[in-house]
């Protein structure tokens, strides 16, 4: 009888020990949204082998277009937790910088001509000038909010707003499209491997930044920057230097998502290409059960909250729900979030729980 | 200290307000600033131009031909807004040249209440011709009146208004419904053993979606046909790939791709190139897209595509026409024009099609 209670006391120590961990919360919506799928349509996980019109082979299935779509999310969930954390406020603008940035590669691939026959420059030289430009807009942001103290969500309003309209300014308000095959592996397949090509790319996206946080001190002083300013600057760190730092990190996620947007079409479409996707990377890292008002992070969980918002949104898609009506749904999700992570819910619900501890105790005492 | 480098500051900009305020005032009667980035430039000799200009024009308020060029003032939707709007701006721009007799200004924005303060600043201008593609169809009625009461002519292109006809002397447009019902009658034509079709619809509301899908809903009702799916991907082609991503990975079967516009096929293509689902003429699924983007018809010449509708963009031939009869003492024959549209089948487009209907 005793050794049964502790056992159960354990489970229930475990359990509690589970809730608490930050991972949990994306873990639970993944398991919930799993489950849910399983029962409605266990077809869901059906992953078929087959060959592409290139005649290369693929996977394709519902769990390989949310691997392949939740990528680009999963790596700007990277950069925006860090700005989250380190400046307690969002970027905003992501989406249209990818469109910048995106801009930037087709432009330097064509060259003057739209619809090149051969590419102009190597693709690497393109990426690589597109990272630049990206970060030069990210360090614009950046400046904005460490040096001059603008609210993140007002300094991030302003490329919000121009961004698409540069975008399209750069390309002379041309569509150029690229022919090479080259060009589409990075959004589509690399022959001979069935396995979308963006996740490899987040996934290179994530060991380095598993990397960086683990052997340098930019996850220690993002946090304790986000955490209390002041008090870091007594401790000598450079607040405002870290922002910039986050947001220009930002900046280079975004063109390595920009990068994956354009050539899923080999081709770019300025006024709706990643739109409204600052929506889904800022509620990866709600989801990833980080606080928006800045401070501490964890990175896996954020990553995990963008697959599972992409499971969200293939999930939606496979119920036949409208997709205009797909931001909805997810402002559902949002409140949730943020009603659960509020401190007055939170003192309400760690009462309940002790009450319902304290009425087992009691039980088990009578 | 703060405070009062703030208050200068402040100071300074209220300052700077007026003076921006009051050059406005005296630029205005001149000519609308072609660019904002030109604006200050032409400025300063602006008053200049606006006396010499204001007195013949009291004299003959529409321009009589000869010699003399005719102000037009052009109101159009931003050209970033898609591969149509640029093909028009340019067209317009084409036209309206010192050439071809005119004298053209433009001004341009997606938002309504923008596009009627510029019409109004039009009016003050003297133009003789208003030309105008309402972002809203509401609101215009009093603008129209000042204009007509300056003598000032107004022509719609592209979008239609909620207005007296009597306001404006022609309107030239495209018939969305008819686009729709040209192409679901090249899909009848087709005589497959079935139809399931994939729909992707533009924003929904807008007076493109409102024709295209109209004309499908029918033949859907009417011919039995199955529509696998009806979604909107709002003219997105990443969100029309995802749409038909998830078509496909459910396994249901289709052989129509429905898409309202060229992009949204495009990205439709895309998902079926993943899934190695062939396409185009003599193939698995049938490709139908809109606007006649020249990379779209390329397609069609490859046929890689089986149809694209035109929605024509190259009104400025039509206002023209319009203008010289006018000018001549004339009135248009009809109030409202619908332009020619084609629609073109892969089995038969040529070179010289995609050159010349390419956008």
């Amino acid at each position: 009888m005793k050794s049964e209670n502790m056992k159960k006391s354990g489970v229930m120590v475990f359990l509690k020990k589970l809730v608490r961990q930050q991972i949990f919360i994306p873990i639970a919506a993944l398991l919930l949204l799993a489950v849910f799928n399983l029962i409605n349509d266990p077809s869901f996980y059906k992953i078929t082998y087959g060959y592409n019109s290139a005649g290369d082979p693929v996977l394709s299935g519902y769990l390989m277009t949310i691997l392949d779509y939740g990528s680009e999310l999963a790596i700007l969930a990277i950069g925006m937790t860090l700005v989250t954390a380190a400046t307690g406020g969002q970027d905003i603008s992501v989406g249209a910088t990818i469109a910048i940035s995106g801009s930037v590669i087709l432009r330097i691939l064509c060259g003057t001509n739209s619809r090149p026959e051969t590419l102009q420059a190597p693709i690497l030289v393109a990426f690589l000038v597109s990272c630049v430009v990206a970060m030069i807009f990210g360090a614009f942001n950046g400046a904005l909010v460490a040096y001059f103290k603008i609210q993140p969500m007002v300094a991030t309003l302003i490329l919000f707003t121009a961004g698409r309209s540069i975008a399209a300014w750069i390309n002379n308000n041309e569509l150029p499209i690229i022919s090479d095959p080259v060009f589409s592996y990075f959004g589509g397949f690399i022959p001979g491997i069935p396995i979308p090509t963006p996740f490899f790319i987040a996934a290179a996206c994530m060991i380095v930044t598993g990397l960086v946080l683990k052997f340098t001190t930019l996850g220690l002083y993002t946090q304790s920057v986000g955490i209390n300013e002041s008090s870091s600057r007594l401790n000598g760190l450079n607040p405002a230097f870290i922002k910039f730092l986050t947001f220009v990190i930002l900046g280079l996620c975004v063109a390595v998502a920009g990068l994956i947007k354009v050539s899923r079409l080999s081709s770019i479409n300025y006024s709706v290409i990643a739109k409204d996707i600052e929506m889904d990377a800022i509620l990866a890292v709600a989801l990833g059960g980080n606080a928006l008002s800045g401070g501490k992070f964890n990175m896996t969980a954020s990553i995990l909250g963008a697959y599972v918002i992409q499971f969200l949104t293939t999930t939606l898609y496979k119920l036949n729900v409208q997709s205009d009506a797909l931001p909805a749904y997810k402002a559902v999700v949002v409140i949730v979030l943020v009603v659960l992570s509020a401190p007055i819910v939170r003192e309400k619900l760690s009462a309940f729980f002790k009450k319902i501890n304290s009425k087992q105790r009691f039980k088990e005492v009578g | 200290m703060k405070k009062k480098v703030l208050a200068a500051i402040m100071a300074a900009t209220m300052v700077l307000g007026l003076a921006a305020c009051g050059s406005k005032e005296a630029a205005a009667p001149a000519e609308a600033p072609k660019e904002e980035a030109a604006a200050p430039a032409q400025e300063e000799e602006a008053p200049a131009e606006a006396e010499e200009e204001a007195a013949p024009e009291e004299e003959a308020a529409p321009a009589e031909g000869s010699g003399e060029l005719i102000k037009v003032g052009i109101i159009n939707n931003d050209p970033n807004e898609s591969g149509y709007r640029t093909a028009n701006d340019k067209d317009l721009k084409a036209m309206f040249t010192e050439e071809n007799g005119y004298e053209a200004s433009f001004a341009y924005s997606n938002k309504n209440d923008e596009q009627i303060s510029s019409a109004q600043k039009f009016i003050q201008d003297g133009v003789d011709y208003l030309l105008i593609s309402a972002a809203d169809t509401a609101g215009w009625d009093s603008v129209l009146t000042d204009a007509q009461n300056e003598g000032i002519r107004v022509i719609l292109f592209d979008r239609v208004i909620d207005a007296d006809e009597s306001l404006y002397e022609a309107s030239i447009v495209s018939d969305m419904a008819k686009e729709g019902e040209t192409a679901v009658e090249w899909l009848k034509g087709q005589g497959l053993s079935e139809y399931n079709i994939i729909h992707l619809q533009g924003v929904m509301g807008s007076a493109a979606q409102k024709g295209r899908s109209g004309a499908l809903d029918a033949a859907v009702e009417s011919e039995g046909w199955k529509l696998v799916t009806q979604q909107t991907a709002e003219w997105n082609a990443e969100k029309a790939q995802q749409i038909v991503q998830s078509v496909i990975d459910s396994g249901e079967s289709f052989n129509v791709i429905y898409a309202e516009n060229d992009d949204m096929a495009k990205g439709a293509v895309a998902a079926l190139d993943k899934a190695n689902i062939s396409h185009g003429v003599g193939k698995d699924v049938v490709i139908m897209g809109f606007d006649c983007n020249k990379w779209a018809l390329e397609e069609l010449l490859k046929q890689n595509w089986n149809y694209d509708g035109q929605c024509n963009p190259f009104q400025s031939s039509y206002i023209d026409e319009i203008i010289k009869t006018i000018q001549g003492g004339g009135s248009p024959a009809q109030k409202t024009i619908i332009m020619d549209e084609k629609g073109f089948d892969a089995t038969e487009i040529t070179q010289e099609d995609v050159d010349n209907f390419g956008i």
